[in-house]
């Protein structure tokens, strides 16, 4: 197996490891995955980007049930995924886990926990991240 | 020098399947085999939880408690028999998640059920020659027994953390000794999923002797008895071998109980003893002395005896990271979920 995907996936451990977003600057906006200048402030925030470790707490906006799952996730079949919005306030899509449809409502408050993500088959790299369990 | 636990955390899956779901599939007596074992119901990992998973959850829980922040953190052992990589340490994956990483040293120990409680002595080591300040030891395990097995009622998942250092301590470790052998009790060989044992042999030979040893050695270098201890807690691969062996060294079922979590959980292995130290610490109030004996098959016991201090006061130890609250959120699953979860159910291409 090649491990290009890996690669991908490593540079990015960061913010899926610990939910490490970044903060700008000048207004104070969050932003997950991290972004290179502050859509607001755009050229006024370039080189005032800090990085922010996000608290993983937040709550759903809205969810869905995955029947036709991605591939490595068939085992995991039927699962929840979920809108979470944080509560410094990026949003992000992500796998529910440890909770059944009735546990997930809009509004629900969640936190996130370490997973695994997915892995390139049984003799290749695994992936860990966070997904979200209802409080 | 004194060394003791700066912060502790566990982890324990919330899928949990009783013995006599487990004694149906396999035409056995159901209400009679979780009274033989001491054991009614273990806890399952969900199929996205692996040993990285629950050791990353069991130190995020120790550091939120800590004053310590991930970069003053020394060393990462993780001691596990279930470890996701035959090559990749889990400790390299765990010291990222707590943000301990680039500066410290990092491994992976294996003994059994024991290899928690050899990173913690390691640790101890580590910290008490001045080399470091703080080092993390974890005990973790996804174990499996075969299908239709003995094992198979007990093998369990969990995982706990404990931060070892020699300031900010919530309890300090007075003394630590080991007893170790070559005792073929249990194994499993390089490539196999699941383990071969002894049969009667894990018993007496095993278990029994290697404790016993173990825990008068300790009693004796530290010139105490059963009655000074508030607690006590032995490795548990079942329900009913700790209070045997407490009752063989004079300790009561009560000063027992508060540790022994193997009626609930089942066997957690590497997690046994360190999860067993966490629920006690849990409670524990300043002054209380514990008395710790772990076990590994192969076969070697390490035993410590630990006084909890002033300091455990201003701990955090109620909410949901508690080990009894973990106990207790709980879902039962029946045995096609448990299947399915533990990957015994073969996927045709999709699951490559
Ligand atoms: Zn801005």
């Amino acid at each position: 197996m090649s491990g290009l995907a890996g690669v991908r996936f490593w540079r990015e451990t960061k913010s899926r490891y610990n939910l490490t977003g970044n903060r700008c600057g000048v207004c104070g906006t969050v932003f997950f995955p991290p972004r290179p200048v502050c859509t607001r402030c755009h050229r006024e925030s370039i080189g005032r980007m800090e990085e922010h470790k996000l608290k993983g707490t937040g709550e759903v906006l809205t969810w869905t049930f995955v029947h036709e799952p991605r591939p490595g996730f068939e085992i995991q079949v039927p699962y929840i995924l979920a809108m979470v919005r944080l509560d410094e306030g990026p949003a992000l899509l992500a796998q529910m886990v440890d909770c059944g449809p009735g546990e997930v409502r809009i509004g629900t408050r969640v936190h996130s926990v370490f997973r695994k993500i997915g892995e390139e088959g049984k003799s290749g790299v695994i992936y860990y991240g966070y997904k979200f369990v209802p409080d | 020098m004194v060394v003791g636990i700066v912060s502790y955390g566990a982890c324990i899956p919330r899928y949990r399947i009783s013995s006599e779901d487990i004694a149906r599939v396999w035409g056995q007596n159901p209400p009679l085999i979780g009274k033989q074992l001491g054991v009614f119901s273990k806890s399952v990992p969900s199929s996205d939880e692996d040993v990285v998973t629950l050791a990353v959850e069991a130190a995020r829980t120790a550091m939120r408690r800590s004053p310590v922040a991930g970069d003053m953190v020394n060393a990462v052992y993780v001691g596990s028999e279930s470890h996701p990589y035959a090559v990749k340490p889990t400790a390299g994956i765990v010291a990222e998640a707590i943000g301990a990483t680039p500066n410290l040293t990092a491994a992976d120990f294996e003994f059994a059920c024991k290899a928690g409680t050899a990173a913690m002595q390691s640790c101890m080591g580590l910290v008490g020659s001045g080399m470091m300040d703080y080092g993390m030891a974890i005990g973790a395990d996804t174990s499996q027994g075969a299908p239709g097995d003995a094992l198979e009622y007990s093998a369990s998942a969990g995982a706990a953390a404990i931060l070892v250092g020699k300031k900010n301590l919530i309890a300090t470790i007075e003394h630590t000794c080991s007893y170790t052998t070559d005792t073929p009790d249990f194994w499993r060989r390089e490539g196999q999923i699941y383990p071969q044992h002894g049969g009667r042999f894990t018993g007496a030979p095993a278990y029994f002797k290697h404790i016993l040893a173990c825990g008068r050695d300790l009693m004796k270098a530290v010139s105490t008895g059963p009655g000074d201890y508030k607690y006590a807690i032995f490795h548990q691969p079942n329900g009913k071998f700790p209070l045997r062996v407490a009752e063989e060294l004079g300790f009561k079922p009560e000063q027992v109980r508060p540790g022994l979590l193997a009626p609930e959980i089942g066997n957690t292995y590497s997690a046994a003893v360190p999860l067993g130290l966490a629920a006690v610490l849990d409670i524990a109030v300043p002054g209380d002395r514990i008395f710790v004996t772990a076990y590994g098959s192969g076969a070697g016991s390490d035993a410590f005896d630990i006084t909890v201090v002033e300091a455990i006061n201003s701990m955090d130890r109620t909410g949901p990271s508690a080990v009894r609250s973990m106990i207790e959120r709980k879902v039962m699953i029946d045995y096609a979920t448990y299947a399915k979860l533990r990957g015994k159910i073969t996927m045709g291409g999709a699951s490559r």
